[in-house]
């Protein structure tokens, strides 16, 4: 755990819950396109706009996906599940409730763990499925927001998209360890491919419950929600900032009011939102037009036995190899980097080198160029016959870079081809060094005299005169070398 | 078990939550005829039926699903069509919360 968030004697309780949308190709409940972005109103249908008589059917990839995540995170899958109705009037659900899940989950409880020396576990209540909402257009009112909205447009393009809602218990005591399982989680669930855990589209969405106790408490105060919170930044900063209101109550010896709160990422700050059903009676009842949903255990053995490596224990992995915790969580959570990676240290036989790479000249052009590891036109088979050459001292670092940037910019070019192309080969011998030495030595009688008279730091500036001499080339640690013997004789 | 009554606060709540709007004589009448539904509930819940489990569903069977193809849904036109108040692609609300 990062350092727990604690003043003035009360400490942070968070919990999260984490809405997926899964990428399935239809929707949960009909056929219509689960599709992103399209036309309002073109992926709609007879169940969707909830015509009587329109009559749902679940779709059978997304309870498989569901079962999916529910085992990458841990938890524990029951035979039967079953689909609830939970009845709220909003323009944005037709049926005038949505179709989700009560007293039995597809997923029950599990445990995750944020690995790492100041890991910590969260504790899951439960992951269930269910339909996603419609999207309202708020006319009139400030960035779309409800709030002196003159009225809504309606698109139900997004009603019925397969939502999973992942459930923690308030086990999180600091905004940054939030931030933190939240990216993990979220790496996870990309990992086995069920969503794309976007949260720009919205296809990853976070609530935070956000409460302080005094410290040592075992009870929990009253807590507020926070609604969609749409990066990770924002949920840090989010709930920091209801902690710091909530502690200003507190010591106000006001009262929290148990509320649904939106954060204001411009401003940071928190105003209450008007309640969906004031009552918050959901009024929960078995839904009488599907089915229950079992799964077997023979189902389950299979679905476990096919999920690939996982950010946690890719994480652990990369650790005991020996790479620092923080490139391994970065490679952790990345999976096409990762996947490189493993490509990469299986042909250059050495792990923390190819690390090295792939963490830095790889990620800067693939930064630079905006594309994945798998797009790069520097291969793992590419970039391997380049580490090959420095680690055999064929040509130095520098030299390195300038291959790789060859490598980038002609995808027909080898390693070696622009190593002979460029004359970027070592300068190591003693003689060819020697002579490089003597004319530096010559030109530079000064420093020569300084660092003889006890200025040491002067060896930097003749190495680097040396170098330029070499046109880089120079083999930097024999050249350091004899340099300090050529100048104490 | 019959003595469940309802009250005409609780009648108004379930009747807010439905979003119904009722005159006096309609929570008194309709007071009587939930109450009349609530103590025929009790009456079965008063039956020895402990061991039978919940049923649910008129058929005993599950995992009634359908395989993931999409298929393309209504052209907006229709989709549109009975719509009190369309606009050129959406579906027009009244203000919310207002």
């Amino acid at each position: 755990m990062s350092a727990p968030w604690q003043r003035d004697g009360y400490e942070a309780v968070i919990g999260l819950e984490i809405h997926v949308q899964l990428n399935t190709a239809s929707k949960m409940f009909c056929s219509c396109p689960n599709n992103f972005g399209d036309e309002p109103n073109t992926n709609v249908c007879m169940v969707c706009l909830a015509h009587p008589g329109a009559l749902p059917v679940a779709n059978a990839e997304a309870v498989r996906q569901s079962v999916r995540v529910g085992l990458a995170l841990g938890c524990q899958i029951p035979d039967v599940s079953e689909f609830s109705r939970k009845q709220y009037f909003y323009p944005d659900s037709p049926k005038a409730y949505q179709i989700s899940q009560y007293d039995q989950p597809l997923c029950g409880e599990g445990i995750f763990r944020v690995p790492g020396a100041d890991g910590f576990t969260v504790r899951l209540t439960r992951a269930h499925l269910e339909e996603d909402a419609a999207k309202m257009i708020h006319a009139g009112g400030e960035g779309g927001r409800i709030s002196g909205s003159a009225g809504s447009v309606v698109d139900f393009n997004r009603v019925g998209t397969p939502l999973l809602e992942i459930v923690t218990e308030p086990d999180i005591r600091s905004p940054e360890d939030a931030r933190r399982f939240l990216t993990l989680l979220r790496a996870t669930v990309i990992a086995i491919g069920a969503s794309e855990c976007d949260m720009e589209k919205g296809s990853l969405r976070a609530d935070a419950n956000v409460s302080i106790r005094p410290i040592g408490s075992t009870e929990y105060g009253t807590k507020t929600e926070l609604k969609n919170m749409n990066s990770f930044r924002f949920l840090e900063r989010g709930v920091e900032a209801e902690l710091e209101r909530q502690l200003g109550l507190v010591q106000a010896g006001e009262r929290i009011d148990q509320e649904t709160l939106h954060f204001d990422p411009t401003t940071g700050t928190l105003s209450s939102l008007r309640s969906k059903e004031q009552a918050h009676d959901y009024r929960y009842f078995p839904e009488p037009d599907l089915l229950p949903v079992t799964q077997d255990q023979e189902s389950l053995a299979a679905l476990a036995g096919h999920l690939p490596e996982l950010p946690v224990a890719r994480f652990d992995r990369l650790s005991e190899a020996g790479l620092v915790e923080a490139t391994a969580l970065v490679l952790a959570t990345d999976t096409g980097l990762a996947a490189y990676l493993d490509d990469l240290a299986l042909r250059t036989g050495d792990l923390k080198i190819a690390a090295n790479w792939v963490m830095g000249e790889l990620q800067a052009h693939l930064n630079a160029d905006a594309l994945s590891a798998v797009q790069s036109p520097v291969t793992p088979e590419r970039l391997a016959a380049l580490i090959a050459l420095v680690v055999d001292g064929t040509i130095n670092q520098t030299a390195a870079k300038e291959v790789f940037a060859a490598l980038v910019a002609d995808p027909a070019a080898t390693a070696a081809g622009v190593v002979q192309d460029r004359n970027l080969a070592q300068v190591g011998g003693d003689d060819a060094l020697g002579e490089i030495i003597d004319a530096v030595l010559a030109a530079h009688p000064d420093e020569v005299e300084a660092f003889r008279g006890g200025r040491e730091q002067v060896i930097g500036f003749l190495v680097g005169q040396c170098m330029k001499q070499s046109g880089g080339r120079a083999d930097a640690k024999a050249l350091q070398g004899l340099l300090r013997a050529r100048l104490s004789s | 078990m019959s003595g469940v009554e309802l009250t005409a606060d609780e009648v108004r709540h379930v009747a807010a939550l439905a979003r119904l709007g009722l005159d006096d004589a309609e929570v008194e009448r309709l007071g009587r005829e939930l109450t009349s539904i609530l103590a025929h509930v009790n009456t079965i819940a008063a039956l020895p039926i402990a061991d039978v489990p919940p049923t649910k569903h008129s058929r005993d069977s599950a995992d009634s699903l359908r395989p993931d193809v999409a298929r393309p849904g209504l052209p907006r036109e229709d989709a549109l069509r009975n719509a009190p108040d369309p606009s050129a692609d959406g579906f027009r609300v009244p203000p919310i919360g207002a």
